[in-house]
């Protein structure tokens, strides 16, 4: 199918088809026939900082600002970031999470405005003509406007419309084949030629080939306005198409228009196709034109809760309360409690569903405090007659019968039953292979379940599972390779350390070889030192082993204890032979010298008795002999007990012993005798010290 | 004020599994009640006997399976239109206890056993007939003849008393009322062609029997001209898809064709094959349940074919005057099979030829 051909069809009026497809009442006479309002400012309102595909921008102001309308609330460090603008002038109070217009009901940033009833504008520049306009300088426009895809996606459009020259077709999408919705329609009733000149900035930026405005023929009046607007520009075309759900889906208009198939996981734009709906290009002409950001859109308020349902102006961050109110919503929850002096309290009456966006695509918020966004185009309430569906609380889910309808009319061609079975099992392989990821939650399929499965949520719960998967199969493989790295790394330190350890005991060994070999001369420190203790411990051997004595008393130095009863032993042993040539080596001065006291007392109590100073000396130099004596005897049982643990290492000592320490025990001898003789002349000199010291006492 | 959260769509076409069996019940009522015409009062009550075990056997499994809300479930119609389809395929002097061991067969071991609703993948139906069939070959041959050739009278009452007790008021045994006035024990049309070829006679001199009445099958060919009308009011309200029955009849078509342009004198005309037993029967309300059928377009024209080719080879040279049971059965344990090589092309993929061509 080349261009000349589709062009050929599209002038003719004939277009494609694509596969399924439903037929649902259209319900757009409830409000299509009705104008769009203005409404009256409210009193607050509350932005998220994302509206869109992406990321949401930085914030550019505080709690307490005050902004003017139009002012740039929020600002795009990054392409995928789009930003936000105060809808009117106001302060803002608050920034902090409040529930935003997404099915699962959470919570995110969100600006709070209280309107201060001005309506103050920003400066703003009007472009005079936009044909003047580089391409840089109309996407930075567009940019700064914080426009997003306004048909539901919300995709950044600055993005969209940044793309390298080569496209075929531009494709517009009028279509709104939704039920309930008129917001399109009316607005291309009212703003045709905004919307046109909308279209022809896409043409300067895109330069496509052809553009096309694809539009349902249940809309008469704005195909006429389009016609009108459009009619000097042969390049535009504007295509009535057969009315069918979901015509509107981007991939089936381009089906249905050009007879191109968008290849699975690619974009239009690799086609060269590029789509844009028409309340972005009205947004489009607004800012490029009249320098004014996105900060207001038309929402279809309907449904037969309403008392006026109709198309509104409405300012984005509107909460849904404020419309509501103004489309005259009558809750069925309202009615039954409004019986005054009711008997019982009326039992808990489930509350009726609010919807935004459609009755196929749409999602029932949490409460009505959510926002309007970018991408709302319907707040839908309907009544219990209307949509008892919407109202069932339980499922009423039954067995699939695998009557085939829901493959009929899937506009993908996939088979929603064997989805269904997959999705049911969990079998995720089975899932990717029946093409899951390329169903566009339409919910034709679950329209038509006369088992009344809801599908569509069993797509989008196994998409969610299935994506969840994928990102935990990247983060293991990520800490897989991180794991096997670590394990190399620990494998190549241990071999590290094992050849220094091999490297290290061969230096010591080679080391301690030489040492053996000279004898003397010792290299490392450690040999240095064993050397050290060797001979100190030869030393102390042939000191013992020559003088038994003595080696029982110097065994080593620690047991000084020993040393000091043993003396004691000695000593006495010595007084009382009347001869004071004990060696006594003990090195506690204090034992030696009580003891040479007693010996001394004694000594004058035998020799010198003669005046009864000299007894009552006597008497008390006894009461202290006796005391030591007590001493000494509890320390004689340590004594045994100290004197064999000093043979046993006398023992020791002289088994050890060698020539060597045979002469320094010799040696050793001499030394102890002199010292001896030494003491002897000491213990003399003492005894004269004492007996004047006695002389003192008494 | 905070509103209940459901999931999208939110609008629903209100169409229903019980619905749809109801309208399948329907279109199955201009054939009872030819059969009724022609061949008396035996199969509606086969059908009651059946309907009746049916709904008590599903009640019971149910309880067993613990399920909570079976009054729904009881009555969503598929345990009452297998047992339907069951009476009309039966003998219509069969004993009573036939049509009762048939449905419990089909209800707790084929349908139920393997799952409950949706889950069979044999047809409860055909597999039950299969079974008596095998088991029970002298009951589920004795076949009444037409009303219009019967010696007997067989009121209602009388034909009470067969089922029940084996033999009319009079005394007649089952055996008796098949017997034609010649004094022959008169058959089906199918089997009597089959057994007339056997003996060697050509399809025109059987056909001379007062059985094959004036034009194909006495009685047997008005009953499948109603099937053939309710199955196409079912397509028009697009509750069984087409290409099944279409593939079937048209794969009949050209088999009996084939048959017929070699040898004439052997092989009956294609309109005999479709007139005659349950041709029609099977082909609308049998090989398109779609809980054994295939899923896919393809699938279902592969299926309808390779039932219609399986029922001339039983016919003409298998040891069972009618195939339609058996290669239903057989259709139905290929029918995975054939949905797996016959998913359609999804939007998007294998496309790589004309976007290179448009380039």
């Amino acid at each position: 199918m080349i261009i000349e051909t589709i062009i050929e069809r599209i002038n003719q009026g004939k277009f494609w088809h694509f596969h399924g497809g439903i037929y649902p009442s259209e319900q757009k006479s409830i409000t299509s026939s009705k104008p769009i309002k203005q409404l009256s400012l409210p009193k607050q309102l509350v932005l998220p900082l994302q509206q869109h595909i992406g990321r949401q921008g930085d914030l550019l102001v505080e709690v307490g600002d005050k902004v003017l309308k139009g002012q740039a609330l929020t600002q795009s460090s990054n392409p995928m970031a789009v930003p936000v603008h105060a809808p009117t002038s106001g302060i803002i109070s608050a920034i902090k999470k409040s529930v935003i217009a997404h099915p699962s009901g959470l919570s995110e940033l969100c600006l709070f405005i209280d309107v201060d009833g001005e309506d103050t504008w920003k400066k703003r520049e009007i472009c005079q003509d936009f044909s003047k306009l580089s391409h840089q300088q109309i996407i930075k426009k567009i940019a700064d406007a914080g426009i997003a895809g306004m048909g539901g996606a919300g995709f950044p459009t600055h993005i969209k419309v940044n793309t390298k020259p080569g496209i075929n077709f531009l494709i517009i999408n009028a279509v709104e084949c939704e039920p309930y919705i008129t917001a399109d329609d009316l607005l291309m009733c009212e703003q045709s030629e905004a919307i046109v000149d909308g279209i022809k900035i896409l043409d300067q930026l895109l330069s496509p080939s052809f553009i096309l405005i694809g539009i349902e023929d249940n809309k008469p009046q704005a195909i006429k306005a389009l016609q009108q607007a459009t009619q000097h520009h042969e390049k535009i075309k504007v295509c009535v198409l057969p009315t069918k759900y979901p015509t509107g889906g981007e991939k089936q208009l381009i089906q249905v228009l050009t007879g191109k198939e968008v290849n699975t996981g690619t974009l239009p734009i690799n086609s060269g196709i590029v789509v844009q709906n028409v309340a972005t290009c009205f947004a489009i002409s607004d800012a490029v034109i009249n320098d004014i950001p996105l900060i207001r859109r038309v929402v279809t308020l309907t449904g037969s809760a309403l008392a006026k349902p109709q198309n509104f102006w409405a300012l984005l961050g509107t909460q849904v309360s404020y419309l509501l109110e103004q489309a005259g919503f009558v809750s069925e929850v309202n009615k039954t409690n409004s019986t005054p002096n009711s008997p019982q309290p009326s039992p808990p009456v489930p509350s009726p569903p609010v919807i935004m966006g459609g009755p196929l695509m749409g999602f029932s918020i949490l409460n009505e405090q959510v926002p309007i966004v970018k991408t709302s185009n319907c707040i839908l309430a309907p009544s219990k007659i209307e949509m008892p569906s919407a109202f069932d609380n339980n499922s009423n889910e039954v067995e699939c019968i695998r009557c085939g309808q829901c493959a009929d009319v899937c506009p993908s061609q996939l088979l929603p039953q064997e989805l269904q079975w997959s999705a049911k099992a969990k079998d995720h392989q089975q899932l990717m292979q029946l093409n899951l990821f390329d169903c566009i939650d339409c919910g034709a399929c679950a329209y038509v379940c006369p088992s009344q499965i809801p599908l569509v949520q069993y797509y989008r719960v196994a998409k969610a599972e299935i994506r969840q998967q994928q990102q935990l199969d990247i983060k293991s493989e990520k800490a897989k390779v991180r794991f096997e790295a670590r394990k190399l790394r620990l494998e190549q330190e241990k071999i590290a350390r094992q050849e220094k350890h091999k490297k290290a005991a061969a230096a010591r060994k080679a080391t301690m070889n030489k040492k053996s070999a000279d004898g003397s001369t010792a290299n490392s420190a450690v040999a240095a030192a064993l050397a050290r203790v060797k001979a100190k411990k030869a030393a102390e051997k042939i000191i013992n082993s020559n003088e038994p004595l003595a080696s029982s008393n110097k065994v080593t130095d620690e047991i000084s204890p020993v040393k000091v009863a043993i003396a004691r032993a000695k000593a006495k042993k010595l007084g009382k032979q009347e001869n004071i040539e004990s060696s006594l080596n003990s090195n506690k001065p204090l034992a030696s010298s009580s003891e040479k006291q007693a010996q001394k007392h004694s000594a004058i109590n035998e020799q010198t008795i003669n005046d009864k100073k000299a007894r009552i000396a006597a008497a008390v130099a006894k009461a202290k002999a006796k005391k030591f004596q007590e001493k000494k005897s509890s320390t004689e049982q340590n004594e045994l007990s100290i004197e064999t643990q000093s043979e046993k290492t006398s023992e020791k000592a002289q088994n050890i012993t060698t020539e060597a320490e045979d002469k320094k025990a010799r040696i050793a001898a001499a030394v102890a005798k002199a010292k001896s003789k030494a003491k002897l002349k000491a213990i003399e000199k003492a005894q004269q010290v004492s007996t004047t010291n006695s002389e003192e006492s008494t | 004020m905070a509103f209940w959260i459901a999931s999208s769509p939110h609008n629903h076409s209100q169409a229903e599994t019980s619905s749809l069996m109801r309208l399948v019940i329907y279109a199955v009522l201009p054939g009872i009640f030819a059969q009724w015409y022609f061949f008396g009062w035996g199969n509606i009550i086969h059908i009651s006997l059946a309907v009746t075990t049916a709904l008590l056997c599903e009640f019971i499994v149910l309880s067993l399976r613990k399920k909570n809300n079976i009054r729904k479930q009881l009555f969503d119609g598929s345990a009452i239109l297998t047992a339907i389809l069951l009476g009309i395929c039966l003998p219509a002097i069969a004993p009573w206890w036939i049509s009762i061991i048939a449905a419990v067969f089909a209800i707790v071991v084929v349908k139920q056993l393997y799952g409950g609703l949706g889950h069979n993948p044999f047809n409860p139906a055909m597999a039950a007939y299969v079974m008596l069939l095998i088991s029970f070959p002298i009951q589920m041959t004795s076949w009444q003849p037409p009303l219009a050739l019967m010696t007997v009278d067989l009121s209602f009452a009388n034909t009470l008393s067969v089922i029940f007790t084996d033999f009319t008021k009079e005394g007649y045994s089952v055996e008796q009322l098949r017997t034609s006035i010649d004094g022959f024990t008169m058959a089906t049309p199918l089997d009597t062609l089959k057994t007339d070829t056997g003996l060697g006679l050509t399809v025109f001199e059987s056909i001379e029997k007062s059985i094959f009445g004036e034009h194909f099958a006495l009685g047997w060919e008005w009953m499948n001209f109603a099937f053939l009308t309710g199955g196409i009011v079912l397509i028009a309200k697009k509750a069984i898809a087409w290409q099944t029955p279409l593939s079937f009849l048209l794969s009949l078509f050209i088999c009996s064709f084939i048959a017929y342009s070699i040898s004439p004198d052997s092989s009956a005309s294609t309109m005999f094959h479709w007139l005659t037993g349950g041709c029609m029967f099977g082909a609308f309300f049998i090989l398109t349940d779609p809980v054994t059928g295939a899923t896919s377009t393809k699938g279902r024209l592969v299926i309808g074919a390779l039932a219609g080719l399986l029922v001339y080879l039983i016919r003409t040279f298998g040891g069972y005057p009618d195939g339609i049971a058996f290669a239903v059965l057989l259709c139905n344990m290929a029918a995975p099979l054939i949905d797996q090589y016959t998913r359609p092309r999804t939007y998007g993929h294998q496309i790589k030829s004309i976007q290179e061509e448009v380039k």
